[in-house]
């Protein structure tokens, strides 16, 4: 009888993982849409065509990858994985923006940077002469030069008030 | 025959250039004015004789000419006649000997000026636009012949300049026709107006390398192509709008800019341009920035032939392709030779180059341009970055990587910001001197408005962060303007009793540049509004549907009604187009129609959309897919861009104030101008 109760219980784990399994196995959701498919594709870029990415491509080849990220998203695949696929078949030039997003940032990053500094220390530099007498001049509340045109036009307005 | 006959007159061509070069430095060298005179000549004679070569290779084109590889590769038989005259720049070849006769045709135009005052710029701006046009010319003679011809040989069918022993000539019974994609109107005028906008810069460039040669580098070379550089900029703003505008009507992903290297190529230019052209205000009235005047037109001038090469060297598919092109070494070549020696000239030139005047304040007029031109250069460090970035990673790596619009958007759009403020702010600030004081007291009539603005829009339109802080410094802007407008308008209509319009228009006239340039600072807003429309509120789907299926996005509704296919054989065009009615809150507004054409001699798609067009947004429909033989309806994408045609609205307004600006000065205001100019010449002489 416990033999008998053990292997009752055994058939039924068996039965029970077997089913599982077969049910995670076949859990396709309902087909994705068109624009779940583009949301991925829009991230993408045709292997083929020169910056084209694959949501717009009107290739043969990017209707198949199309339909290749609709089956993939069906079989439950994320957006991380399916950009993983492209990238290990087509290379890292599926993606919108290169992997090592650090090297493309930095460099632009630190000329803006610079060009900002040698402004600033061109400022500086030009001020030097006349930055006591200016600021002189702002303490004693006068008014700043004008210019000529803007001076004309105030004093014209002046002038009707 | 014709076509030896065209390739013979280009070489010829070609020569004159180079003695036309030649005479000019040996006249002016040993000071012989007879030989400058001759140099001058032959430059004039360059257009004619262009002009005749492209005669002949347009005869060519429009007579089924397929012998010739060039006519073969872009022109079929079924293509219309005016197709197959535009076919001229469709190509490589072409497109180099167009850039070439524009090129020509502008350094004629400014030898045939009156050189009284200037005579000693003459030889050195023939020298560089001859150099420029000689380089193009010689693509074309030794390694992209437009005249090359087919021939049958032993190894097959190949293109040769002369005709090799053992051949016969090959005809094809017709051409490939040209990329459809370029048949459409926009594509016609599309490269004109940009080569018109490449080619104009190098008269200011011509200039400036003559001021440095000569020593005369004080703001005449300025004052002398002042109107010149305007129009280049105006061409090439226009260029770059009709390719955003044929970007949006033929290409079917919905927009105008993707940021593709092609179109980077063309706005690099434009960014040196731009800020070129506030940065001269400065050396005009302020007599500062000499240096960096000289810099930016040599890095514009530069990158006009830096875009050439990315577009016709092949290097953006591959470093390898570049490597084995004929001609983009030879642009590199060219670029590295260009910059090199310009530079090393404002190095010779640099004390003759220092400022004037001291900067005063960093509130000035003078001190927010310059930020603007950080803000300019900054947006050109990203481009130029995006744009070899990948050819970095290519040679170095090995990796084949792309910098697409994500990079692009997130690196410029702070920049863009920043810009805006800028265009807000410097209005107001005076040249010299500015406080915050007097600064605030101008600026906070224009802040409430706009914060007014900002506000309503919270309430009614969109609570997205992004959006407001771009529409906020967008009324801003306008607010700045306009107010400047009024102030102006109103002193007139007070002192002179004119009517509002007449103060207007009179204020405008007697200080064209000033408004001419306030008006470009509104078109600019208005296009603004055009791009945060579309970036930020862009709303797609997508789906298949049968006939009298739905589908929905925003408040619209699209209808499937029916599909029909034909072909239209005289020109070789096979037509799908669907029928599709459309509806806005039940409310049926009307039918679309977008297709697909395919053309069968260079058998290529073109996607035309069905586009609904208001001031408040585009409903923009394409047909993606349909096959007759299957039974599951026809595929359709449709965007709603809303706000998209403000920025059609606003390139108008642009190119109104370009003009407004650029238009010459009577007479009299011109002497008032001359005078002025004297006496500043006198008292800084005086000092």
């Amino acid at each position: 009888m416990g033999s008998a109760r053990i292997a009752f219980y055994f058939l039924l784990l068996t039965l029970v993982i077997t089913g599982l399994w077969t049910g995670s196995a076949s859990a396709q959701g309902p087909t994705p849409t068109d624009d779940e498919v583009n949301r991925i594709a829009k991230q993408l870029y045709c292997p083929v065509c020169e910056s084209t990415p694959l949501d717009v491509c009107p290739t043969e080849a990017c209707r198949q990858w199309r339909d290749l990220i609709r089956t993939m998203l069906a079989e439950g695949k994320s957006e991380a994985e399916i950009e993983q696929y492209f990238v290990e078949h087509y290379g890292a030039r599926v993606l919108a923006e290169p992997p090592n997003r650090l090297a493309t940032y930095l460099v632009p990053g630190i000329a803006i940077l610079l060009g900002a500094f040698m402004l600033f220390r061109g400022f500086q530099m030009w001020m030097k002469p006349s930055i006591t007498g200016a600021g002189e001049e702002a303490e004693l509340g006068a008014e700043p030069d004008r210019d000529p045109y803007i001076a004309k036009l105030e004093e014209e307005l002046k002038k009707q008030k | 025959m014709i076509a030896n006959f065209g390739y013979g007159v280009l070489v010829i061509t070609f020569l004159v250039t180079l003695y036309s070069v030649f005479a000019a430095i040996y006249g002016d060298r040993k000071q012989i004015p007879a030989m400058v005179e001759s140099a001058r000549r032959a430059m004039l004679l360059t257009w004619p004789l262009l002009t005749l070569t492209a005669g002949v290779l347009i005869y060519l084109l429009v007579n089924n000419h397929y012998e010739v590889q060039f006519v073969y590769e872009v022109t079929s038989r079924s293509m219309p006649t005016y197709l197959k005259v535009t076919a001229w720049w469709g190509g490589q070849a072409g497109s180099l000997l167009f850039w070439s006769w524009l090129m020509s045709a502008f350094a004629s135009l400014v030898t045939l000026r009156k050189w009284d005052r200037d005579r000693e710029f003459l030889p050195w701006v023939i020298v560089v636009a001859c150099v420029t046009v000689a380089f193009f010319i010689g693509m074309n003679v030794f390694f992209e012949n437009p005249f090359a011809q087919l021939y049958q040989t032993f190894d097959g069918v190949q293109a040769y300049t002369l005709k090799p022993a053992d051949s016969v000539l090959f005809t094809p019974a017709d051409g490939r026709g040209l990329n459809p994609l370029l048949r459409h109107p926009g594509m016609v005028i599309h490269p004109p107006m940009l080569y018109l906008g490449f080619v104009s810069f190098v008269i200011p460039y011509a200039f400036a390398i003559a001021a440095l040669i000569t020593g005369r580098t004080d703001d005449r070379w300025i004052r002398l192509t002042r109107r010149w550089t305007l129009w280049a900029w105006l061409f090439l703003s226009f260029g770059l709008v009709l390719g955003g505008r044929w970007a949006y009507d033929v290409l079917g992903w919905g927009g105008y800019w993707g940021w593709d290297p092609v179109e980077i190529a063309a706005f690099m230019p434009w960014l040196t341009g731009t800020a070129f052209l506030h940065s001269v205000m400065i050396q005009e009235k302020r007599g500062m920035f000499k240096q960096w005047n000289m810099l930016l037109i040599i890095l514009t001038y530069d990158l006009v032939i830096f875009g050439t090469f990315l577009t016709r060297s092949g290097v953006l598919s591959s470093v390898h392709a570049f490597a084995q092109s004929a001609i983009g070494p030879l642009f590199f070549a060219f670029i590295g030779f260009t910059l090199i020696t310009s530079v090393g000239l404002i190095i010779y030139r640099w004390s003759s180059l220092r400022s004037e005047t001291q900067m005063t304040s960093l509130l000035s007029r003078e001190a927010l341009f310059l930020l603007n031109n950080l803000l300019f250069m900054s947006i050109l460090v990203v481009c130029f970055w995006g744009v070899i970035f990948p050819l970095i990673s290519e040679l170095f790596s090995g990796q084949k990587v792309t910098v697409g619009p994500p990079f692009y958007e997130r690196a410029t759009s702070p920049l863009f910001g920043a810009l805006m403020l800028l265009m807000g702010i410097a209005p107001l600030s005076a040249w010299g001197h500015s406080t915050v004081k007097t600064l605030g007291r101008a600026i906070w009539k224009p802040i409430v408005g706009a914060v007014a603005v900002t506000a309503v829009l919270f309430a009614t339109y969109t609570q997205k962060v992004g959006a407001l802080i771009g529409f906020f410094l967008v009324a801003l802007v306008i607010f700045v303007t306009v107010y400047e407008y009024w102030r102006g308008a109103y002193a007139r209509q007070r002192s002179q009793g004119e009517n509002v319009l007449t103060a207007f228009w009179n204020l405008t006239g007697r200080n064209r540049r000033r408004y001419g340039g306030y008006i470009i600072h509104i078109s600019m807003m208005l296009m603004a509004i055009g791009i945060l429309g579309i970036e930020i509120f862009q709303l797609e789907t997508q789906g298949t549907l049968k006939q009298g299926e739905t589908l929905s996005v925003a408040n619209y509704e699209v209808t499937y009604k029916e599909i029909a296919q034909w072909d239209d054989l005289p020109s070789g065009v096979n037509y799908r187009r669907a029928v599709l009615d459309v509806y806005q809150d039940g409310k049926h507004l009307g039918q679309l129609a977008p297709r697909i054409d395919y053309y069968y001699d260079s058998q290529q798609n073109m996607t035309i959309p069905g586009n609904r067009s208001t001031m408040r947004d585009d409903l923009y429909v394409l047909l993606v897919d349909w096959e007759p033989a299957a039974a599951t309806g026809a595929t359709f994408k449709i965007y709603v861009n809303p706000l998209v045609n403000w920025l059609w609205l606003g390139s108008f307004l642009f190119l109104a104030g370009i003009i407004i600006a650029a238009w010459p000065e009577r007479e009299k205001e011109r002497a008032t101008v001359k005078a002025k100019a004297s006496i500043r010449q006198q008292t800084s002489a005086a000092d």
